[in-house]
């Protein structure tokens, strides 16, 4: 079980929250925190198996954010010194003066116990920042290599992000705790270039983004090898697939496309920021208002949903948010009908719900904490059937592999997908790839149509590394799981068509 | 605000670690940055914030090979960690395919030896009262307003074992305004790009997102299909960021964008536009200023660091409605005997010949739609830059030249590069803030489009 990196509890942390605390106290906060933290990150990219570039990153920074006569304040800096945490305390407080004029609603925290000294430590074998560049260098190479000399692709684009971040949090109430978390994700897109017709097509890997470290690369969790070996002959049918027609069609979807669904017209419909307008003039709001709390059909009565902040691997999972709230997990739709929200301490008073479920967090110490996703996901059927099953009852139809493009409006209602794979459905069996598939959908609608859930041999843990919301901009990593699904008469678009050609 | 002193300064910096460099060639690009903000929902603050915050990148070339590392440094001992670590990637990376010798020195950049450029919450001091105002006028009135406001302040120091030194100052603000009904059934929005606050006006924003909700008085509702469409020059210019962004010249002629030409080569000299417009970056262009030389520690995606200090002057993307440059690195401009260009952080769409106000395009408006703002653009076919996304925040319907009623949003799919070829009038260009993009994005002027068959592919329910 990998350890609190040294480097970080090395910094002064309890001297900087000694120092920030009670300066916020002596300034009549009513609440008051620090943050420090610490995220290391390397980006690499390569072109036709060359790598194009490979940056390391690390950020680190301290904040304190309180609540002075019921206003929010927050100031961000660098400088780790006790010096500087007292001037944030400051800053922070000028901050709330000179935007008290504009606020209405007295902010105060749902209770939550204290934790007096804990430590989190995400789940992973090996640290990728312990492993030297040469070798992770070589190992991608060698994949893109070998995708680069198959029959049929012309180019080859590969990335890789991995991130460590170190998390450290104080509170007034005494709250302290020291967290660190690893995440890893790889990508190949093979690309088919037809020259003379002026077209092309990609295919990309369908592994999910995960909260592991480097094994995931060298066979824990994932083969690489396997589907690298398979993307070749799957981008070869797409080249050659005919164009799909328009038209009304069940669809089987695969947890690696299913997952952004989710993602969009449920994770993000059932942020109660969203819920309340808070995120209006950017990302939006959500038409499951909580005056629909407990009576909103969400969907089929097969549809179970839940929220989490504890998954093992999750890339929402975590100890403790940025408000010192412990991690849980929860009910968000229960057969079919909306149950639960994300939400976090301001909130959860404002509306009685009692505690935080814990899901205010900031994605650096330069950022405000807002409510953000936790793993939300789409529980499977005990005894539930494959995805061949699901297949099996299908006249007319399409498979759905692998996510692509992706649009909700700003109410998370009406919105259109693409995939990596659609494949058309015929008396039960699939008989080959189609192209310019898109189904377009109503929320309520879609998750109404869902006739059946496959069973947890089709579950899979997919996600994102950086949904983005709040101003200014904050990227949050954030895993959906999902068995495979049925829907019926779903609205399939012809993309060519709709391009007017 | 009390004074801020940071341990070493960034020119200190840049000196410092080019000294203890032993790398064959060294570029250090330290990002100062201070920024501000405050953020509302009905009326009320929702979060707020000052920060601080500085990058360090050092760029090492060994053999050809190039280390990038950055980090938060504010210590000596920090530094060194930092160049050394640059230094031990290069060594151990493969050689770049972008290789070109450093950009030499010119003239040096006027201001290297003065302070970082600052912000600080203090720019809001007569902004905040005056919004307070306004929330206290809204809520008399049964609406509510949602919105941000964020100053940031960005200096960037750049040098380079050739001897370049360059500064650069940026400002970048920008205020969204954002309207609804007290039962937030319609929903309108206004915008603008600033670079000190001092131009902005909060009672003409209160004004413009007034107006549009009074247009919603009336509601129709309107089905999916081909409308005579006004897109407003924030809608444009989200669509023509899209078509920056993949406006590539390695990309493009390898045969994989919409800028690639049939049976090899590209677009290049083809006449995309219907009109003569010309679609242009300029970091000198008045009230969008913008770093007059690029500035970057990774290659790729039309970039190269070998590019640090390149001077970036007016480039013409779109010339007389012809495709005239495309994003160009050096290196691949050797090969491609291209001209070398780079990203530049503005972009103006104009027609030369002029154009009417979106006041009087609506007034030569039979029948038809006007859009406040495009959102969720998304693409859904590179091939042809076919885009998605959604009308938000008011459509309206305009009838014998006047706007009568306020529509139902729709989602849309069309392509930028077909619009630029359909659209039958280009109306006055002005100064304009992108509503989806300006998190990255806020320095652009553009005119309002007249499409005559913008594709509303869906109703969308949303208000």
């Amino acid at each position: 079980m990998p350890e609190v990196d040294a480097e970080f509890t090395a910094l002064p942390l309890r001297q900087l929250a000694d120092a920030a605390l009670s300066r916020a106290r002596e300034l009549g906060a009513e609440h008051a925190d620090l943050r420090v933290e610490r995220v290391r990150s390397q980006n690499v990219g390569l072109r036709d198996a060359r790598v194009e570039y490979s940056r390391d990153g690390e950020e680190v920074g301290l904040a304190v954010r309180l609540v002075h006569e019921g206003t929010w304040g927050f100031a961000a800096g660098v400088e780790m010194t006790t010096e500087e945490a007292v001037r944030l305390a400051e800053q922070a407080v000028d901050v709330a003066r000179v935007s008290a004029p504009v606020n209405a609603d007295r902010v105060e925290l749902a209770d939550e116990p204290v934790y007096a000294d804990a430590t989190h430590v995400s789940a992973y074998d090996v640290d990728p920042f312990g492993v030297p560049d040469p070798q992770k260098l070589a190992l991608l190479t060698d994949l893109c290599e070998r995708l680069f000399a198959a029959d049929g692709v012309d180019h080859v684009n590969a990335s890789l992000l991995a991130v460590k971040e170190n998390k450290f949090y104080a509170d007034l109430a005494g709250t302290t705790t020291t967290q660190q978390r690893v995440r890893i994700v790889p990508e190949f897109t093979a690309v088919a270039v037809d020259r003379a017709q002026g077209g092309f097509e990609t295919m990309r890997t369908v592994n999910p983004p995960v909260g592991r470290g480097w094994e995931y690369l060298t066979g824990t969790g994932w083969d690489f090898e396997a589907e690298l070996a398979e993307l070749p002959e799957l981008l070869a049918a797409r080249t050659k697939a005919p164009s799909v027609r328009a038209g009304r069609y069940d669809l089987v979807i695969h947890p690696s496309q299913l997952w952004l669904t989710i993602h969009e017209s449920i994770g993000h419909a059932t942020e109660l920021d969203r819920a309340l307008g808070y995120e209006a003039a950017y990302a939006g709001t959500s038409f499951a208002t909580v005056d629909k709390l407990n009576s909103l059909q969400y969907g089929s009565p097969v549809m179970q949903v839940t929220g989490d902040r504890v998954v093992e691997h999750g890339l929402s999972t975590i100890g403790f948010d940025d408000e010192g709230v412990a991690g849980q997990h929860w009910d968000i739709v229960r057969d079919g009908v909306l149950v639960g929200y994300q939400t976090d301490r301001n909130m959860a008073r404002l509306m009685n719900l009692g505690r935080s479920n814990g899901c205010a967090f900031a994605d650096s110490s330069g950022h405000v904490p807002v409510q953000r996703m936790a793993n939300v996901s789409l529980q499977p059927a005990t005894d539930g059937p494959s995805t061949e099953d699901l297949i099996s009852g299908v006249e007319k139809g399409l498979y759905v592999v692998g996510d692509k493009s992706w649009s909700i409006d700003m109410q998370r209602y009406n919105f259109q997908f693409t995939a990596q794979r659609f494949y058309l459905i015929e008396n039960g069996r699939l008989v080959g790839q189609v192209r310019d598939a898109a189904y377009q959908a109503t929320t309520t609608d879609f998750w109404g149509a869902m006739e059946a859930v496959g069973g947890p041999q089709t579950y899979e843990l997919q996600g994102s590394f950086t949904c983005g919301k709040a101003q200014p901009g904050q990227g949050a990593p954030v895993s959906h799981g999902c068995p495979s699904a049925l829907f019926r008469g779903i609205n399939i678009l012809n993309t060519v068509t709709e391009a007017g050609r | 605000m009390t004074g801020f002193a940071p341990i070493l300064r960034g020119q200190e910096i840049v000196e410092r670690a080019l000294a203890i460099s032993r790398a064959d060639s060294c570029i250090v690009i330290v990002n100062d940055r201070t920024e501000a903000n405050l953020r509302w929902a009905s009326n009320s603050l929702t979060t707020n914030g000052a920060m601080r915050s500085r990058n360090v990148a050092v760029v090492s070339i060994v053999d050809g090979a190039v280390g990038s590392v950055g980090r938060s440094v504010s210590s000596v001992e920090e530094l060194a960690l930092l160049v050394s670590a640059s230094e031990r990637a290069a060594r151990e990376a493969s050689p770049a395919e972008d290789v070109m010798p450093l950009v030499e020195a010119g003239d040096p950049a006027g201001a290297w030896d003065e302070p970082p450029a600052e912000t600080s919450i203090g720019v809001f001091r007569e902004f905040a009262p005056a919004l307070g105002e306004a929330f206290g006028q809204a809520k008399a009135a049964d609406r509510l307003l949602f919105g941000f406001a964020e100053h940031i302040m960005t200096t960037t120091f750049l040098g380079t074992s050739t001897g370049l030194r360059l500064r650069y100052d940026q400002p970048t603000g920008r205020v969204e305004l954002n309207g609804k009904t007290g039962d937030r059934a319609r929903s309108v929005w206004a915008g603008v790009g600033t670079r000190d606050f001092s131009d902005v006006d909060i009672a003409a924003l209160v004004q413009q997102v007034s107006g549009k909700l009074d247009w919603g008085s009336r509601q129709v509702e309107l089905p999916a299909g081909r409308y005579e469409t006004l897109l407003p020059p924030t809608a444009v210019a989200d669509l023509m960021v899209y078509l920056y962004w993949v406006a590539e010249m390695r990309e493009a002629e390898q045969g994989r964008t919409v800028f690639s030409q049939r049976g090899g080569g590209t677009r290049i000299g083809e006449k995309l536009a219907s009109h003569s417009v010309n679609l242009r970056s300029d970091p000198h262009e008045p009230g969008l200023e913008t770093a007059p030389f690029l500035a970057t520690s990774v290659s790729g995606q039309g970039t190269s660091v070998f590019d640090n200090g390149m001077p970036t002057g007016r480039i013409d993307w779109i010339r007389d409605g012809e495709l005239r440059n495309l994003v160009t690195p050096r290196w691949w401009a050797a090969k491609s005997e291209a001209t070398p260009t780079a990203y530049i952080e503005n972009l103006i769409l104009e027609d030369p010949a002029g154009g009417r106000s979106t006041e009087e395009m609506i007034a030569g408006t039979e029948r038809g739609l006007l859009l406040t703002t495009l959102w969720y653009i998304r693409e859904v076919d590179p091939q042809t830059l076919l885009l998605t996304g959604l009308t938000r925040d008011g459509v309206f319907l305009i009838e014998g030249g006047e706007v009568t009623a306020a529509v139902n949003n729709y989602r849309f799919n069309e392509s930028p590069v077909d619009l630029l070829g359909r659209m039958t009038e280009v109306g006055q260009s002005e100064r304009t803030l992108p509503r989806e993009w300006n998190d990255y994005f806020t320095r652009a002027a553009m005119p309002t489009l007249r499409i005559p068959d913008f594709n509303m592919s869906s109703v969308s329910p949303a208000s």
